[in-house]
């Protein structure tokens, strides 16, 4: 099908307006697309790009978009855009207002997987030669991923045409894909394989490992070649990539366990609403982002800047609102912190799920934290990097808090010896009050950081709270520099495990070791010396 | 030995049977004797709940002994007794023989449909009930011996112990919910059809748990009360007031720990064997942390060290627990997590603390906090 | 001192009868109701939903006039995702509050946990969960899809217009996913899939941290082979999961998913531009438009308050199931449960989707398949459905054990799993 499509491109390409269809019958053509009957509408598609006609870029991209309407009283299409009531409804080729309709008078044209694929090499065929480098970038990798044949010569004449390097680079490779799956004798298609094995990736892996079984064995030898050292490129990608993992794992925990670094290392208080802290905070990502949404949908991408400080906010004052309530009645009774906290943790989660109900709550990703970068052959997604980022600047800021400033000063004298800071005129209680905050504060922020990655319901802080405690024991109460490489350190060994042990066993065997490590050192990593120590 | 046996017995203890086995023989003989549309008959389901409630009692009574007397916080005691269950269950499900859906004789059905083609070694001698009786106590105990053999050498003690039997607790559920572990992942184990040869499903049955529990219980509370009397309580006891004193003074306190912590769990085994025939299934969510922390959490309220405050402690909140789930389905876990609050903050010894005291004709507990904060903060010194 | 704890036993233990017994006497001037879902816990998420669906469909029988010329009474009580609690909460139900009927349960334990009580009290349940099948109780109607309802066909929808050749299959280690992926495992392999092409892999409940096993599939899915994921991964670790799948760019068009556990519900938590082609096979879509579907999200959303709510397929189960019930109970003139589960064979529903679900007397539903791709508004659209209804199958023909077995609960089977007929 897309063969077809592209010998009709191109013939248009080369010059030969004559094979191409009427340019006229565009908006007949477009009328066509609504069927449930994705054959016909594929058919129709490659009639449409077979004009060449840059006009209909617009209908196939809002089809590929879902936002191709029907108008049900007519069935004529439009091109949707969402409205304050209703829907509006635009020409599909001018783009023109029409009109406005009930949010259930117009449908949508639904597309299949097929469709999409169809759709994608039209899009690319058509945009080819467009004068915006990036929509020729686009296409060239469009053109890469769906590889035909017949886009040889088309791809051929852009080459020829296109002036950017990278671009072009991009496009030979879409040509040496589509090579290796025509009939080209074989020295073009060594050629081919030598250009894909350069670029390497696992896209190039596959194409290379689907080579036709027609193929020659001069060019199934070099295809072998070329499998071999992508391969070889990819196993000494592979470590990196796991190390990464790991950290990435590891950021996440550090992020969770920050907070209770505090709470439950410096104070002693064994929070167990802890999680809960952090659930408050991915609550408020929500409702910011709600607010957001429904207000000024411009923001979105600064809802999370705007969230981090609010999440602190709440959980902070939270927290100090059980610390004045709860916990200061607690102070030397540590267990007995356990077991009033695990009741407030019950409240606070039943409490969410009265608001904000049960279910899960979409939390958006900005921009800026969505996709992947590609370095070598490593995938690094960005929300990923912004959280290693992010935990790594709050644990930077906390500790700033703790060596430079005078509450700082006061939380550690009070954590240290508390009587005595007291009878320096330390308001003992202020500072308990405030470093329980801070604790809780930082919680909420972890919750911005992994409402990015994970369910934002009430069940959130459950998920985190065990593994935080392993961090904080891991790394030695009472130090920051315990969490940061207890955290780092789980994470990588957890993902080190993952590919032999598989998920479930690689944690197993990582909570097996915190035990016995415990034994070893029974006041974790990087434990306290001297007297506090039997305190 | 005639003396430990003669201390268990003393007025706290005989008034503790009495209420327990007299309530016991009451509510079986209503069920089984009065015809149902009696007003006074006691329902089927009233039987198993109580029965179940008793089995979590012995649990609660197994945390005290270690954490109201020895001051081991155990965040892990629900492993111990999910594998007394699990080593009931394993018996049960081997008397189901071929009435199960794919009738082999041989493999329970999950292992049928697991493709085993033959029973796991460990599996192996769980047809027999004296077998699986040992296996009860001796597989609890076990676990809590290495696990107590190596924490209390290298004297990790306070909130470490704790962290670190909730990560063992955390462990064995991963590892009980895997599939390929031969227990039955997620879904555990269930289906049981009978026990000794008596219907699970029969009233006469039931009522015969009820009394199983309830012995074991009484048992269970006279072991503990026999052991704290004990000279050996009360080094025990003097561990959990003053570990290092205690160490200096020549006893070897890991081997007081090991084995006061190695009997709890046994005991802990027991009380999940006789849960499990009670409520038909057994499942790797007994495993979860949250469960052990709610069994202390009953102890908490009911009153610890004192034994007989961790049963009412026990039976209490879990009868709440039932009462509150069907009456305030909305809104239960407030009223709950409410409770722990309120039983922390202001009846640090439970209820039982609270009633003793104020039956002194001293000041109650309460009033004695509300005092101690006032004094606290008239000295601003808290350590 | 004795007669003193005789005496506060006896009051103890009948205060906790009244306790506990209060309700049981009361008139029975109404049908009870019992709705037995998880309110807190792992998985009030799922199944709060249901609850208040339940009230709903209560609610509207009770306006036009109830049943029977009696009210129906709704039962709630919160089973708190504890599976033991689950059957303690069932006794409670039928013995206690006396309900006629009980619609619940969401997971596969927390329904082998009330089964036993069920079968030994003689009383109905209504499951509404797609589930592993391999089950027949005589107490119990399964209104969710069996694995031939939903599996199989996705499966060979894939083949045929996606030419799929690779296939991950990813799950949940539970018993639903397993028993699918049994299934699927063995029909590939009937279909000419080599071993080495299957990639099976189980993570735990709430599942996180999708990095590693994101990257697999990728590389699972280079070797040049059309590739598609099944997924069966349960609910609260589908939202990680397609984050990732969106973040490291794996489109539909190249490596599609099509998940058994995934419905509107689930989406409403995630940003699913990123996902758009994904697929869901399932009984039921919220976006499919016929007048009965539109009835029925508009009444929804009016009982709710709230317009963005959605619906989904577990949903119109219990809407099917309990319209069953509300037949059965209005033809047997009664609502004991023998009567009514004669009555229940034959008895026919419109789908909300379109055509009748009927119910089979293996206890299981008559119910077209659907497979839809999931677009950036968080709907499913269909792409492709069965042209009639699929019988459900209570015992799968893929697996040697239970390919033997027949479920019937009329004469001459009389049986939830025989290899030959009782009478």
């Amino acid at each position: 099908m897309i063969a077809r499509l592209l010998a009709l491109m191109i013939a248009l390409c080369c010059g030969l307006p004559a094979l191409a269809a009427d340019p006229d019958d565009l908006p007949g053509l477009i009328e066509q697309l609504q069927t449930r009957d994705y054959a016909a509408m594929e058919q129709t598609v490659n009639t449409i790009a077979a004009t060449g006609d840059p006009r209909a870029v617009a209908p196939l991209q809002a089809l590929a978009d879902g936002d191709l309407y029907y108008r049900k009283s007519d069935d004529k299409v439009f091109i949707a855009r969402k409205a304050d009531s209703g829907t509006d409804l635009l020409d599909p080729l001018t783009g023109e207002f029409v009109e406005n309709v009930g949010r259930r008078d117009a449908r949508k044209i639904g597309i299949n997987n097929g469709m999409r694929r169809a759709l994608r090499g039209a899009l690319g065929s058509l945009t080819l030669l467009s004068p915006d480098p990036k929509v020729r970038a686009a296409a060239a990798q469009s053109l890469f991923k769906s590889p035909d044949p017949g886009a040889i010569e088309a791809l051929g004449q852009a080459i020829a045409a296109e002036k950017d390097e990278a671009i072009r680079t991009a496009m030979e490779e879409a040509q040496a894909a589509s090579i290796l799956l025509s009939d080209s004798d074989d020295a073009t298609k060594i050629v081919a394989i030598q250009s894909l094995a350069d670029r390497g990736g696992r896209d190039a892996l596959s194409l290379l490992k689907g080579l036709p079984d027609s193929a020659t064995e001069p060019v199934k030898a070099a295809a072998l070649e070329g499998v071999k050292s992508i391969e070889a490129a990819l196993a000494l990608w592979s470590t990196a990539q796991n190390i990464y993992y790991g950290i990435s794992l590891g950021s996440v925990l550090l992020m969770a366990a920050i907070g209770l670094a505090i709470t439950f290392g410096v104070m002693g208080v064994i929070n167990m609403a802890h999680g809960e802290m952090v659930m408050l905070g991915a609550y408020t990502t929500y409702v910011v982002q709600e607010i957001i949404r429904n207000n000024a949908p411009g923001m979105f991408e600064f809802s999370l800047a705007i969230a981090v400080p609010l999440a602190f906010l709440v959980s902070g004052s939270i927290g100090v609102l059980i610390e004045r309530t709860v916990i200061r009645y607690l102070y030397g009774r540590a267990l007995e912190t356990l077991l009033a906290t695990w009741g407030v943790s019950l409240i606070i989660q039943q409490l969410v799920r009265t608001i904000f109900g049960p279910t899960n709550k979409e939390v958006g990703n900005p921009d800026f934290m969505s996709g992947a970068v590609q370095l070598g052959e490593m995938t690094l997604t960005y929300n990923r990097i912004w959280i290693i980022v992010f935990a790594l600047v709050v644990l930077a800021m906390l500790m700033l808090v703790l060596k430079r400033t005078p509450l700082g000063l006061q939380m550690r004298a009070v954590t240290q010896n508390r009587r005595m800071a007291g009878a320096m005129g330390i308001r003992t209680d202020r500072v308990d009050a405030l470093t329980f905050g801070l604790g809780s504060g930082i919680a909420g922020m972890a919750g911005v950081a992994l409402s990015q990655i994970d369910n934002v319901s009430p069940n959130l802080g459950q998920s985190y709270i065990i593994d935080s405690f392993m961090v904080v024991v891991f790394g030695g109460v009472c130090n920051l520099w315990g969490t940061l490489v207890g955290a780092f350190s789980l994470g990588i060994a957890n993902k080190f495990l993952e590919p032999y042990a598989g998920a479930v066993l690689g944690k197993i065997l990582v909570l097996v070791a915190i035990i016995l490590f415990i034994q070893k050192r029974p006041r974790g990593l990087f434990a306290l010396k001297g007297r506090a120590v039997e305190s | 030995m005639r003396g430990l046996v003669f201390r268990a017995f003393d007025r706290g203890g005989m008034i503790f049977l009495g209420i327990l086995f007299g309530a016991i023989m009451l509510l079986a003989l209503s069920n089984l004797v009065l015809p149902a549309g009696h007003t006074l008959h006691a329902p089927t389901y009233l039987v198993s709940l109580i029965g179940k409630y008793l089995t979590y009692a012995l649990l609660a009574l197994s945390v005290d002994l270690i954490w109201g007397f020895c001051g081991i916080l155990s965040l892990g005691h629900g492993a111990f007794f999910a594998l007394g269950g699990y080593a009931m269950g394993m018996y049960l499900m081997r008397q189901i023989g071929d009435r199960g859906v794919y009738g082999n004789a041989e493999l329970p059905d999950f292992m049928v449909f697991l493709n085993y083609s033959e029973l796991p070694w460990y599996w192996h001698g769980f047809d027999m009930f004296w077998f699986a009786a040992i296996m009860i106590i001796f597989v609890p105990g076990l676990l809590a011996f290495i696990f107590g053999w190596f924490a209390f050498r290298s004297r990790v003690t306070g909130v470490y112990l704790s962290i670190i039997t909730q990560a063992m607790t955390y462990a064995l559920m991963l590892a009980f919910f895997r599939n390929n572990m031969g227990f039955g992942g997620n879904n555990g184990l269930t289906d049981f059809k009978d026990l000794l040869g008596f219907d699970l499903q029969n009233d006469g049955t039931r009522v015969g748990l009820l009394f199983a529990s309830a012995t074991a219980l009484g048992l269970g509370f006279l072991i503990c009360k026999a052991v704290t009397r004990s000279k050996y309580g009360k080094v025990i006891t003097a561990i959990r007031d003053a570990e290092s004193r205690t160490r200096f003074l020549g006893y070897r306190v890991d081997r007081y720990k090991l084995a006061v912590f190695t009997l709890s769990a046994c005991m802990a085994g027991v009380a999940g064997a006789l849960y499990v025939p009670q409520v038909g299934i057994i499942n790797p969510s007994e495993f979860t942390p949250a469960n052990s922390i709610e069994v202390v959490v009953w102890v908490a309220v009911g009153g610890r060290g004192t034994l007989y405050g961790a049963v009412i402690g026990a039976i209490l909140v879990n009868y709440a627990k039932t009462y509150l789930t069907g009456a305030l389905p909305e809104i239960w876990l407030f009223a709950l997590g409410g409770l722990f609050v309120f039983v922390t903050l202001f009846l640090p010894r439970g209820i039982v603390g609270a009633i003793n005291g104020s039956g002194d004709g001293g000041p109650s507990p309460i009033l004695a906090k509300l005092r101690s904060w006032r004094d606290a903060r008239a000295m601003e010194g808290r350590s | 001192m004795f007669g003193f704890g005789r005496a506060k036993a006896l009051a103890a233990v009948s205060a906790l009868a009244i306790g506990l017994t209060t309700g049981a006497a009361q008139a029975a001037d109404t049908i009870k109701v019992g709705i037995l879902h998880s309110l807190s816990g792992t998985m009030a998420i799922s199944e709060t939903t249901l609850k208040d669906v339940m009230l709903m469909l209560i609610d509207d029988q009770n306006k036009k006039g109830g049943l029977l010329g009696k009210q129906l009474e709704a039962v709630v009580v919160d089973p708190a995702s504890n599976w033991p609690l689950f059957a303690e909460k069932a006794r409670e139900l039928i013995e206690v509050n006396g309900t006629s009927v009980v619609f619940g349960c969401w997971t596969s334990v927390s329904r082998k946990s009330v089964l036993p009580v069920f079968e030994e009290l003689n009383s109905m349940l209504f499951y509404p969960v797609q589930y592993e099948g391999e089950e027949s109780s005589r107490n119990v109607f399964y209104t969710g899809a069996a694995p031939n309802q939903q599996a199989i066909p996705a499966v060979d929808y894939l083949m045929k217009t996606e030419s799929v050749k690779r296939w991950v299959l990813a799950g949940t280690d539970y018993v639903y996913p397993r028993t699918t992926n049994k299934i699927l495992e063995s029909y590939l392999k009937a279909k000419g899939v080599p071993a080495e092409d299957i990639m099976i892999n189980y993570t735990p409940f709430g599942h996180a941290d999708w990095q590693t096993i994101v990257a697999d599939i990728k590389k699972f899915g280079s070797a040049g082979k059309k590739t598609a994921v099944v997924s069966t991964i349960n609910g609260d670790a589908n939202v990680p999961f397609y984050k990732e799948l969106g973040n490291q760019g794996i489109k539909a068009e190249d490596i599609p998913v099509v998940a058994f556990s995934v419905g509107e519900e689930e989406l409403a938590g995630i940003d699913t531009g990123p996902l758009v082609g994904h697929l869901a096979a399932w009984n039921y879509f919220m976006s499919i438009d016929t007048p009965e579907n539109d009835a029925f999200i508009s009444k929804w959303h009016a009982f709710i308050g709230n317009e963005d709510r959605v619906t989904n397929d577990p949903m119109e189960a219990h809407y099917i199931g309990f319209k069953m019930w509300v037949q059965a109970v209005q033809q047997a003139g009664t609502t004991d449960v023998d009567a009514v589960r004669q009555a229940m064979y034959g008895q026919k529903v419109p789908n909300l989707t379109g055509g009748v679900a009927v119910m089979n007397t293996n206890h299981h539903l008559s119910k077209p398949v659907v497979i839809g791709e999931i677009q950036d508004d968080g709907q499913i659209q269909t792409v492709w459905s069965t042209d009639g209804v699929v019988v459900g199958d209570a015992w799968s023909d893929f697996i040697p054990e239970s390919a033997k077995l027949t479920a019937d609960w009329t004469f001459p089977w009389v049986c939830g799993g025989c290899e030959k007929p009782m009478y």
